[in-house]
């Protein structure tokens, strides 16, 4: 932990990070890549449809001796279709017959049952019409409209359109991947996968949001300092959140882990096992997708935004004076209380509620603005002017409060 | 140190931080009394985890009737397979409409699910039309019982009636006792002069025999009287012996439309006059055995007042008509149970249908008809049986899966936030009681019944709230990275944590909220869970992780960073304050860069 915590410190302060960005060109590309594979894997391959969308008869047999040769056949021989027959753990057996009738059903059950020497109660079945799979499916459709459509809304209000879209776009991006393991792998899909993937949508955001309320904190008022860019900051915000963001997956991660262990392992395949796979894989997508794909992305939109790109101007336009006068054999000092001031005047704005009595300016200037990676070099003086005052006036002032 | 010096200070805050937890502990304590006194300690389960048998019906759109699905019919609905299923004598079965088509039956193990699962199924249109003529189906087909005919829907849509199928079994208010045939001159009386106007030209003996009808077997061709050409020409296209054109062809019949129809075991097709006497007109229902006259097995008709006016009116006409226009099909959801002939008007408003019944059969078709006709007409969209052993299994399986993930989640929270891991497993665990009281106050107050998918969504909760739990940890470690000690730091990470937290369980909440309100049946479980599970998670983190954070802030084991506090200023390579918090942080300033 310890480790892992140092390592956090120093994502935290901007001492180690990678640069997600700066490389985003290379993930743009791999998921480019994953994204085609699971395209043509489902034009080619197309998803393997689970009985209930086709409509007709499963029969999930109580453990026994019967074995899969026989039970095909009663079940051929009883219903005139086709039958599926898998074997579950323990002996038992899940039967597949497509397109049954009801009474054709009940017959198919009772020779299964003669045939295993059990109860006809003891033999599930579930028999599906063949326009119900067409409405679940449709109505997966419709839900996944209607969520996309309000999700943009509420996040172009909560945080802006750039990152509604971003947002959107890890979304999409996220549901692909999973259909296209899905295509891929040639798992089922049943009622319980689109369950999973319509969970996927609340799920990955989750996700997504921590990242993107990290970056709007840390990239608000960017334009009034020349410090650092839209992008450094995007990145640096990136880094600080790795650790919450990584954690918050892994944790999310766990218990569908168990889902899928159990109901994998225990009970052989069924809804749970479904629903956790569709669920693992998403999420596994989603941790993903919100590091390296939602927020370069926001870059990306941001960049184009011309009050950023003069930003951006103004930034190397310093650097370069700075660079100048560095080789003049300067130091410049100014540029750190510029960057300070500004940072605590973006702040102050940012949380006005928040904090009623606004502490100075240093405090509060540690707290949320990203330093510039170039920054490392000099850490020390920096944690002098600050540590001293935000320790102290800190400490009083919360006393104070609660 | 710190202690004194805010010691009076906190004494005034005391309270604003007791108050949140003495709220949610009352709400504990409130929902856990209110679930004893209940009686319902335990959340009501699903079919799918306690055994039984899951029907979802989909009510179909009939041509020239596309509004007749909505609310009030589909109550009604309701209310009629209820009042059957349950006057079969299962018990607790229960029925509910899920969106705007489905209707979801549950019938709990232990009952008779093959027999409930047809009269949930019976549209139950009852019709008497008269018989213009009918032919011997050419090959004939194995014969069905006439009840299992119930299972297929049809019959026609016709929205008019759905108040009237919903009445009790008593008689009707708005029966009289007028006798007199020009009262009655309705709609149906003047289908019955036009049904009978065609039957006229062929000659009609009156015969003679028992007042009761009795059923009689049509002779191999009987003579055809004058009947339209397109339906003339439908019948003879009609081939009984398929099933499936059988239940077809008496899909979209309007009572008032002349028909064609097949009986039940496909051995004779009947070209029909439109309907004299409909099934609203039956007050009750009986199945009774019938030995005086050998016909064993035999469904008693009472009709109300108008309908025994009615079908006296009817039968006296038919009477004087040749066979076979002297003939009455009784007509349930498109087919013919049987076609007996009349011999003199029946009044005093009784009549029995005979046919090929045993007593389950008769039991069951007196039953559906006793309770009236569905509104609409309904198609299985999915059965689900499951025997109770699974069920078991598979409440088993799923909570050991819960187990498991929060045994992992537990492990992985001490594994990295140590001591501040007890306060989030703490706060799971405070929001798994208020779920799970919840949970058991909703089964009896909304009829939430915990299936699988619910006990999916509430073990995916589990993530969804030790993440909020972990954003606001990671708040506080920030802040203390930046070298504030704990008691600012909480406070200072908590307006941060919280915005975060609101946002992304809104989104969450969206998710469920938009998942439960366009689907049906085990997915709305799912959706239901996980959104309950998010509402109380924003709660569980305002009220409860909060103020306890508070509190543990002002305990030496967090403030002064232990090391298993998971707050160690060392391990989280926090800057050294150089005030505040002098001797122990201030020591271990240096060692801190390369501590490991």
């Amino acid at each position: 932990m310890s480790r892992l915590g140092s390592l956090g410190a120093r994502l935290y302060r901007g001492e180690a990070g990678y640069d997600f960005v700066g490389k985003r060109f290379l993930w743009y590309g791999v998921s480019v890549l994953i994204t085609i594979i699971a395209i043509a894997g489902f034009m080619i391959r197309g998803l393997n449809m689970g009985i209930e969308f086709e409509g007709g008869a499963v029969f999930t047999t109580p453990s026994s001796q019967t074995s899969v040769e026989e039970a095909r056949e009663v079940a051929e021989e009883v219903s005139g279709h086709q039958a599926i027959v898998q074997e579950l753990g323990n002996d038992k057996l899940r039967i597949q017959v497509a397109s049954v009738e009801t009474q054709q059903a009940d017959e198919v059950r009772a020779a299964l049952a003669e045939e295993l020497g059990v109860d006809q109660q003891r033999i599930n079945n579930q028999l599906v019409g063949p326009s119900w799979g067409e409405h679940i499916a449709n109505k997966a459709w419709q839900g996944l409209g209607i969520f996309m459509v309000l999700v943009v809304i509420y996040l172009a209000i909560a945080f802006e359109w750039r990152m509604a879209m971003a947002a959107l776009i890890a979304l999409i991006h996220d549901l692909t991947i999973t259909v296209g393991v899905y295509t891929i792998v040639g798992f089922e899909v049943t009622p319980g996968t689109v369950i999973g993937l319509l969970t996927i949508l609340g799920y990955s955001l989750y996700d997504t949001v921590v990242v993107f309320d990290g970056l709007k904190e840390s990239t608000k008022g960017i334009t009034k300092q020349t410090a650092f860019t839209y992008r450094e900051a995007a990145n640096r915000s990136l880094n600080g959140t790795l650790v919450r963001s990584i954690n918050t997956s892994v944790v999310a991660l766990l218990p569908v882990a168990g889902l899928l262990f159990i109901g994998g392992g225990v009970l052989g395949g069924g809804m749970l096992n479904d629903i956790a796979l569709s669920l693992f894989v998403g999420l596994a997508a989603g941790a993903y997708s919100s590091i390296f794909i939602a927020t370069p992305l926001v870059v990306d939109f941001k960049e184009r935004d011309p009050a950023i790109q003069a930003h951006n101007k103004r930034v190397a336009a310093r650097r370069a004076a700075d660079a100048r006068a560095a080789a003049r054999g300067e130091k410049a000092p100014a540029r750190h209380e510029d960057e300070r001031g500004g940072a605590a005047a973006d702040d102050e704005d940012a949380e006005p509620a928040d904090e009623p009595r606004a502490p100075e300016p240093a405090a509060q200037g540690a707290a949320g603005p990203p330093r510039a990676p170039g920054r490392r070099q000099q850490p020390v003086s920096r944690q002098r002017g600050r540590g001293r005052p935000s320790g102290s006036r800190g400490g009083r002032s919360g006393g104070k409060r609660r | 140190m710190a202690a004194p010096k805010t010691g009076r200070r906190s004494q005034g805050s005391h309270g604003r931080t007791w108050r949140p937890l003495l709220l949610i502990l009352t709400a504990i304590a409130a929902l856990t009394g209110g679930m004893f006194l209940s009686g319902h300690t335990t959340p009501r389960l699903g079919i799918d985890l306690a055994g039984g048998t899951s029907i979802t019906l989909e009510a179909k759109t009939q041509p020239g009737s596309e509004n007749a699905i909505n609310s009030t019919n589909m109550d009604t609905a309701v209310n009629i397979i209820e009042r059957r299923v349950n006057g079969l004598g299962v018990q607790e079965a229960e029925v509910q409409t899920q969106g705007d088509r489905h209707i979801i039956v549950n019938i709990p193990k232990g009952t008779d699910q093959k027999t409930a699962r047809e009269q949930v199924g019976t549209t139950a249109r009852l019709f008497f039309r008269p018989v213009l003529t009918y032919e011997v189906n050419e090959p004939p087909a194995p014969s069905p019982s006439p009840s299992e005919s119930g299972d297929k829907d049809k019959g026609s849509g016709d929205k008019d009636k759905g108040d009237d199928a919903s009445g009790s079994p008593s008689p009707s208010e708005t029966a009289s006792d007028e006798a007199s045939p020009g009262d009655d001159a309705t709609e149906q009386g003047r289908a019955l002069s036009e049904g009978l106007a065609q039957a006229d030209d062929s000659p009609s003996p009156p015969a003679s025999s028992p007042p009761a009808e009795t059923p009689q077997p049509p002779a191999e061709q009987a003579p055809t009287g004058q009947i339209p050409a397109d339906v003339q020409k439908k019948l003879d296209g009609l081939d009984c012996s398929d099933p499936e054109e059988r239940t077809k062809i008496g899909e979209n019949a309007k009572p008032t439309d002349t028909v064609v129809a097949c009986d039940t075991d496909g051995a004779y097709k009947y070209a029909l006059g439109p309907a004299e006497v409909e099934g609203t007109d039956v007050d009750d229902a009986s199945a009774t055995y019938d030995a005086q006259q050998g016909s064993g097995w035999i469904v008693q008709l009472e009709f109300s007042d108008k309908g025994s006016d009615k079908f006296a009116d009817v039968t006296g006409k038919l009477a004087a008509q040749a066979p076979p226009n002297n003939q009455f099909a009784i007509e349930l959801d498109g087919e013919v149970v049987s076609a007996p002939s009349v011999d003199e008007s029946i009044t005093g408003g009784r009549a029995q249908i005979s046919g090929s019944f045993n007593q389950e059969s008769a039991e069951e078709l007196a039953n559906v008809l006793s309770y009236g006709a569905l509104p609409l007409s309904f198609e299985e969209s999915e059965v689900t049986t499951v025997s109770p052993a699974l069920g078991d299994q598979q409440l088993e399986a799923g909570l050991i899966a819960g187990a498991v993930g929060l045994a992992l989640v537990i492990i992985y929270l001490v594994a990295y936030y140590r001591g501040l891991a007890l306060v989030a497993v703490v706060s799971l665990m405070v929001s798994g009681a208020l779920t799970y009281t919840i949970m058991s106050l909703l089964g009896p107050g909304i009829g939430f019944a915990l299936n699988l998918p619910a006990v999916c969504g509430a073990i995916v909760a589990i993530g969804i709230t030790a993440d909020s739990f972990i954003v606001y940890f990671e708040r506080i470690r920030d802040e203390i990275r930046e070298g504030r000690t704990l008691r600012p730091a909480v406070e200072r990470g908590w307006p941060r944590a919280r915005r975060t937290i609101l946002v992304s369980d809104f989104v969450s909440f969206l998710a469920a909220a938009v998942l439960f309100s366009v689907t049906v049946g085990k997915v709305q479980g799912f959706a239901f869970t996980l959104g309950l599970t998010t509402l109380l998670d924003v709660v569980v983190v305002f009220l409860f992780t909060k103020p306890v954070m508070t509190i543990l802030a002002r305990k030496r084991f967090f403030a002064d960073g232990h090391p298993w506090s998971g707050l160690d200023p060392r391990r989280l390579g926090a800057r050294p304050p150089l005030r505040g918090r002098p001797r122990r942080v201030a020591a271990a300033g240096p060692v801190n860069p390369k501590e490991v």
